[in-house]
């Protein structure tokens, strides 16, 4: 590490190499990430509300391994949402894109009968082709995003339409259908209070996370960079230890861990790690923070673009299969609404409309958010016109907040 | 001279926080002449016009107009309007898809009971086209005009609101000889109207040709008003009141050690992206070499920034020819990233849109440039990035307590600094700074330049843009005078005479 500084500091005259030891206080540096905490802070209040208003039915293990399935696919899309808000554009399509390659997937492994995992690349590439089909047009010939992927919007639910007939298809094998539904094998053979393989992979992705976190905090400082106060990072750690092993229990207890959970973790961390720690991250936000500086920085942006919907559109078809299995049908009308959710959780997670701003971590709240009122709501017995009605009240008042925060904090700096 | 004053504006001082932009300002007009103002970019010109037309409202200055015999408080753009003074600004205010005559009419709309009478509108907006010689008619749209046309459309819109004062902001600035002439014909014609003129321009041939009188600003301050018609007054003697100040110790001392040439420019012709025909660079030629730092000096619109972008990877117009030779080896930089690879750098004139992603932090704008420095398979080093940026952060001393402030809340010259560092960080060969110290107060400046020579003294080669005459004589070695998209000359800072550049960079094409 201090080797692979030095060199860069030798290619870059008149500097010095000085590490230096910045700081502030543990308010300042609260209030400097107010929404990341604000946003957490809120998913838990709205966590214990309706588990109070349930009388504790909203976490109970069978109903959290239900939350998880529910919400799956959104979540999925919603990571490659927020990219692509970040870099200022916005993608309708994605509800169609589910559709059409679940269609896809389900002409191929039950009407032709190839094999499921056939069905599952296919569908992927699928996904990936289309995203590449509206990229094109987005980054290469100019038409903003809005209109091509309203455009995409009404294409592929077409195209769905037009491959079913109208009707759906009907049923998976069950490899498939464990995509989205399954869990992975119980080691206890049902015998056990908590399955023990949900355990180790628990404890042993609390055990990685923390031990990331300890492993960086120590490179840093090591080179006296550190400047998060020690109580933040304590607080930080043991809250990701708490969450990830209560979790954990609650899902042991009841029949373990679903394949989704695994294929979302994954995706998560993929993702949170290209977009903070990778150059193609740090591109999209540059982009999405100012185009004509990327641009004159060197940046690509044409080809930032096209990417992103390239990767917008494979998520879509990971999200098409995960939503497919689950329902083990596939619908001409499925995913209806979907891109609605996926930047509603984007918004909600403290993305900016402007662009250049947003995490995908922030979007997965925002969207468990969305779940948990949804699934509450749903429990103490209420219509979806009821549900509709309060999401739209918490997407505005997300946003307010951002705005609200912006101005107080442009004023204090005035 | 009839003694018959229609405006004064006497006493004008206006202060913006830490920067006096005008002192004690006096301008008299007198009913029907056309009066030029002239000066150096930056001395106040268009301050003293939005003070008067009340873009900066009343109470917002010291001092005092007096307008047809009467003190004035215009609060507002529209006070002055109906008080019948009308500005046309540089960059014109129409809006595309609407026609002529909507554009003319609008916000004084033609009703008649709630309802907007079109017959009226395209009627009396044909008169007025009449009036100024445009030959189109009331319903074309604007966006399907030539800058030109839409120049008249602007005078047509002034009309309208029964104009007595009109100030022209550089009218010709982006017009060609026929159009410029169209419209000082007109200008000149207005008079008989009873319409007095106010004319902002560079242009002293143009000056000399349909003004009156002619008042020279300079650093905020009134300096003097030469009557053309009294006396013989040359454009040397107008020049002489542009730039007529002494060159204070305000620059950094500097030993130039100056090495082979590292980049040389020839031929390079640019056109204007959108009008085809338009050259917006014509065959410039020039080079710089190890330690150098040579200047383009030129007037608003003359092409600096357009040479420069194009230089960079073609980041500005089209149908771009010519060739760069690289330590004497012909280059493709047609794109950014080839310009980066080949050692160029380009900082911007305009560094909240082109310079910097304002919401991002510090250390984040400074490796944005070259962050495959910092990255292993695409995966950035964050710690690294931050040491980098910390270096810059005390080597440049930019006033931050830590490398993750967000640069949006920098002051101008903190910003610079930040800009720079970027650059800095691409190990470039050639620095193109465009207009390096704007918007920077004086101390900074001192701070900028000093950071100039000390990429000079590691055998950089540094291209200067600047409006300011006497920074570009206080730290260049070299300047090329850039006329109309030309390089009009080459001065040796050690014999210059600002009048010989200034002659230089108002020389029109014969």
């Amino acid at each position: 590490m201090s080797a692979s500084t030095q060199t860069l500091t030798d290619d870059t005259p008149v500097i010095p190499p000085a590490p230096e030891q910045g700081g502030a206080g543990l308010g300042a540096f609260l209030s400097g990430r107010l929404r990341q905490v604000g946003i957490f802070l809120a998913l838990i209040a709205i966590v214990i509300l309706f588990q109070v208003l349930t009388g504790g039915t909203l976490l109970t293990p069978r109903n959290v391994t239900s939350i998880i399935g529910q919400n799956a696919y959104v979540l999925i899309l919603a990571i490659g949402m927020v990219m692509i808000i970040i870099a200022g554009h916005i993608d309708l399509s994605v509800g169609s894109v589910v559709a059409f390659v679940g269609a896809v997937s389900g002409i191929m492994i039950v009407n032709w009968g190839w094999p499921w995992w056939i069905g599952v690349i296919a569908a992927i590439v699928i996904g990936g082709v289309v995203g590449a089909w509206q990229g094109f047009w987005i980054a290469y010939v100019g038409i903003p995003a809005f209109i091509v992927t309203l455009a995409g919007m009404l294409t592929f639910r077409g195209l769905t339409q037009m491959v079913l007939h109208n009707v759906p298809i009907t049923p998976f094998p069950d490899a498939y259908v464990a995509i989205g539904s399954g869990f992975l094998p119980d080691l206890g053979g049902g015998k056990t209070t908590f399955e023990p393989l949900t355990l180790v992979l628990g404890v042993a992705a609390t055990l990685g996370l923390v031990g990331q976190q300890i492993r960086e905090r120590s490179k840093r400082v090591k080179l006296g960079l550190e400047d998060e106060p020690r109580s933040w990072f304590l607080s930080q750690a043991i809250f990701t230890a708490v969450f990830v092993l209560a979790i954990t229990f609650t899902l042991a207890s009841y029949r373990g861990t679903p394949i989704v959970l695994v294929i979302l973790a994954a995706l998560i961390l993929i993702y949170s790690t290209l977009m903070h720690q990778f150059v193609f991250g740090r591109h999209i936000y540059a982009r999405g923070g100012n185009l004509h500086a990327a641009q004159l920085s060197g940046v690509d942006t044409k080809r930032v673009d096209f990417l992103l919907f390239v990767n917008m559109g494979l998520l879509a078809g990971i999200a098409g299969i995960a939503f497919t299995a689950r329902s083990n049908s596939a619908l001409p009308g499925a995913g209806t609404g979907f891109e609605l959710d996926a930047i509603a959780a984007a918004f909600i997670g403290g993305a900016a409309v402007t662009g250049g701003v947003g995490t995908v971590t922030g979007a997965i709240i925002g969207g468990l958010i969305m779940g948990v009122l949804n699934n509450g709501m749903s429990l103490l017995g209420l219509g979806t016109e009821v549900q509709s009605f309060i999401k739209g009240f918490v997407l505005l008042l997300a946003v307010a907040f951002d705005i609200f925060n912006k101005r107080r904090a442009a004023n204090a700096s005035k | 001279m009839t003694n018959d004053p229609i405006l004064a504006m006497v006493d004008i001082t206006k202060t913006f926080p830490g920067v006096k932009a005008l002192q004690d300002v006096n301008l008299t007009v007198e009913r029907g002449e056309v009066h030029a103002i002239c000066g150096e970019n930056g001395a106040g010109k268009s301050t003293l016009m939005k003070v008067l037309s009340g873009v900066y409202p009343h109470g917002s200055y010291e001092g005092e107009i007096v307008f047809e015999g009467a003190p004035v408080a215009f609060s507002g753009i529209r006070d002055s309007e109906h008080a019948g003074i009308v500005i046309i600004h540089q960059e014109l205010a129409l809006s595309p898809f609407l026609s002529i005559a909507e554009n003319i009419f609008l916000g004084n709309e033609q009703q008649r009971g709630g309802r907007i009478d079109w017959n009226a509108t395209n009627l009396k907006a044909a008169d007025l086209l009449r009036r100024v010689g445009l030959a189109e008619s009331p319903v074309t749209k604007i966006t399907d005009l030539g800058v030109g046309k839409q120049q008249l459309v602007e005078i047509a819109k002034a009309l309208s609101k029964e104009v007595k004062v009109l100030i022209l902001d550089e009218p010709t600035a982006a017009l060609n000889d026929t159009d410029s002439a169209h419209l000082l014909g007109l200008i000149d014609g207005l008079r008989e109207h009873g319409i007095t003129s106010i004319i902002i321009s560079h242009k002293l041939n143009e000056i000399k040709a349909i003004a009156d009188r002619v008042t020279v600003i300079r650093d905020g301050r009134t300096i003097e008003t030469l009557d053309l018609h009294a006396d013989e007054i040359s454009e040397e003697r107008i020049i002489r009141g542009m730039v007529g100040r002494d060159l204070e110790s305000r620059f950094p001392e500097r030993e130039a050690t100056i090495g082979d040439e590292v980049l040389r420019i020839e031929d390079w012709t640019v056109h204007h992206p959108l009008e085809h025909s338009r050259l917006v660079v014509d065959h410039a030629n020039l080079h710089v070499r190890a330690g150098e730092v040579v200047g383009i000096a030129g007037l608003m619109g003359a092409g600096r920034t357009e040479l420069a972008m194009s230089v960079f990877g073609h980041s500005y117009g089209r149908d771009i020819s010519g060739q760069l030779y690289k330590n004497g080896r012909p280059i493709n930089a047609s794109t950014v990233k080839q310009a980066i690879a080949h050692g160029l750098a380009y900082a911007t004139e305009d560094r909240k849109r082109y310079g910097l992603n304002l919401i991002d932090d510090i250390k984040r704008n400074i490796s944005g440039s070259a962050l495959g420095k910092l990255a292993h398979f695409g995966h950035v080093d964050a710690n690294a990035e931050t040491v980098v940026a910390n270096g810059y952060r005390k080597s440049m001393r930019i006033k931050a307590p830590d490398v993750g402030v967000i640069t949006g809340k920098l002051s101008g010259g903190n910003q610079q600094k930040v800009v720079l560092s970027k650059w800095m960080f691409t190990d470039p060969d050639v620095l193109i700074l465009d207009e390096p110290t704007r918007g920077i107060d004086v101390g900074a400046k001192y701070e900028i330049y000093t950071i100039i020579n000390a990429m000079a003294a590691q055998g950089k080669a540094i291209i200067v843009i600047s409006s300011e005459l006497p920074e570009l004589l206080g730290i260049c070695d070299r300047i090329y005078a850039l006329s109309a998209g030309r390089v009009t000359g080459e001065v040796d800072v050690a014999t210059a005479r600002p009048e010989r550049l200034m002659q230089l960079m108002t020389q029109e094409k014969e």
